[in-house]
């Protein structure tokens, strides 16, 4: 049992050292950014490990700056996370039959996580759920490190690190491109990067992730007949 | 904002956040077959969000004004590049945010 959880441990960790200097570097950010907005490194930690969402974390910051608004925060924080919802419908017979893990891998499931718990292939003999449990604490823990950390030093960092953000697009990237060459057809990819343009165009930068969730739902649900037979069966 | 008020924004954030990604395992039970047109969903789904979380990157890059995207583009097709060669996740993304912060910060703007 204990061979079990190390062996799938060694195996995931390499899978997450690209988030680590991601979200050291973007977790310092956003705990910085707290700092100079005037709160304690305890704001930083325990918001980064309870709503465990970048983009929703720093939205937050203004949400505690501004009057206090309850039903507007919760509705607004749901359009910001929403993206997750798909995570879930492709993860939903992946995280059958993993027990009490199966809830934490659901709560840790962020942009990152899903990508490498989606894509990775595990080696035989692993693990899968302890192979993806360890993803996602390790995700989370270098996140709320990070956060802590950028909470404590504040504006005491004076090093260039501009650009070292790029470390998230290019491991999207890098995650596509190993999606691209597993697949036979490349209709949906196709169909998201569409949207998401032609969305971005329409809507502007902060409202168009709803739309563009949208639109790539309705085509792939009225084009079902056509699509289907191109996609890969998990 | 009172301290009260501070901590139920955070909870209302954190809820929220869950869920998001609790709903689609609370709407269709493990115990139960997943209904075959979630199911597709769910097959179809991944490509067409890896390509819109690489557009959500990159949402606030300017290609018409400042430097155009260029460090951008220069860098992804670095990374791809790197990628089809070595195909080594690890060397490809730190040689393409090498390529993308040497450009921000000593050749571009």
């Amino acid at each position: 049992m204990n061979n079990t959880r190390i062996n799938a441990f060694r195996a995931a960790l390499p899978n997450t050292i690209p988030i680590l200097a991601g979200f050291l570097f973007l977790g310092m950010a956003y705990g910085v950014y707290m700092n100079v907005s005037g709160f304690s490194f305890w704001y930083p930690m325990i918001m980064s490990a309870v709503i465990f969402g970048g983009s929703l974390e720093f939205v937050a910051v203004s949400m505690l700056l501004s009057p206090f608004a309850p039903a507007e925060v919760f509705l607004l924080a749901l359009m910001i996370q929403a993206r997750h919802l798909f995570y879930g419908i492709a993860m939903l017979d992946r995280f059958k039959g993993l027990g009490w893990k199966r809830w934490y891998l659901i709560y840790g499931l962020c942009d990152e996580s899903f990508s490498i718990n989606f894509t990775a292939r595990i080696p035989e003999g692993i693990d899968r759920g302890w192979f993806m449990f360890w993803v996602t604490l390790l995700n989370q823990l270098y996140w709320v490190g990070g956060a802590t950390l950028g909470g404590l030093l504040g504006s005491l960092l004076t090093f260039d690190t501009r650009g070292l953000d790029f470390v998230m697009t290019a491991m999207f990237v890098v995650i596509f491109l190993e999606q691209l060459l597993h697949e036979r057809k490349h209709y949906t990819a196709c169909i998201g990067m569409l949207s998401a343009v032609v969305c971005l165009n329409v809507f502007g930068a902060d409202s168009f992730m709803v739309p563009t969730m949208g639109m790539i739902l309705a085509i792939l649900v009225f084009g079902r007949r056509y699509l289907e037979k191109t996609v890969n069966p998990s | 904002m009172t301290f009260y008020e501070e901590v139920v924004t955070v909870m209302l954030c954190g809820l929220a956040s869950v869920t998001t990604r609790a709903l689609p395992f609370i709407l269709f039970s493990s115990k139960k077959p997943t209904p075959p047109m979630v199911r597709y969903l769910g097959n179809a789904l991944p490509s067409a969000i890896f390509a819109m979380l690489i557009v959500y990157c990159l949402k606030n890059t300017s290609f018409l004004t400042g430097a155009h995207g260029i460090p951008e583009i220069i860098a992804i097709i670095f990374t791809v590049g790197l990628h089809l060669w070595l195909r080594q996740m690890l060397i490809s993304v730190m040689g393409g945010t090498s390529v993308y912060m040497l450009l921000v910060q000593f050749y571009l703007p």
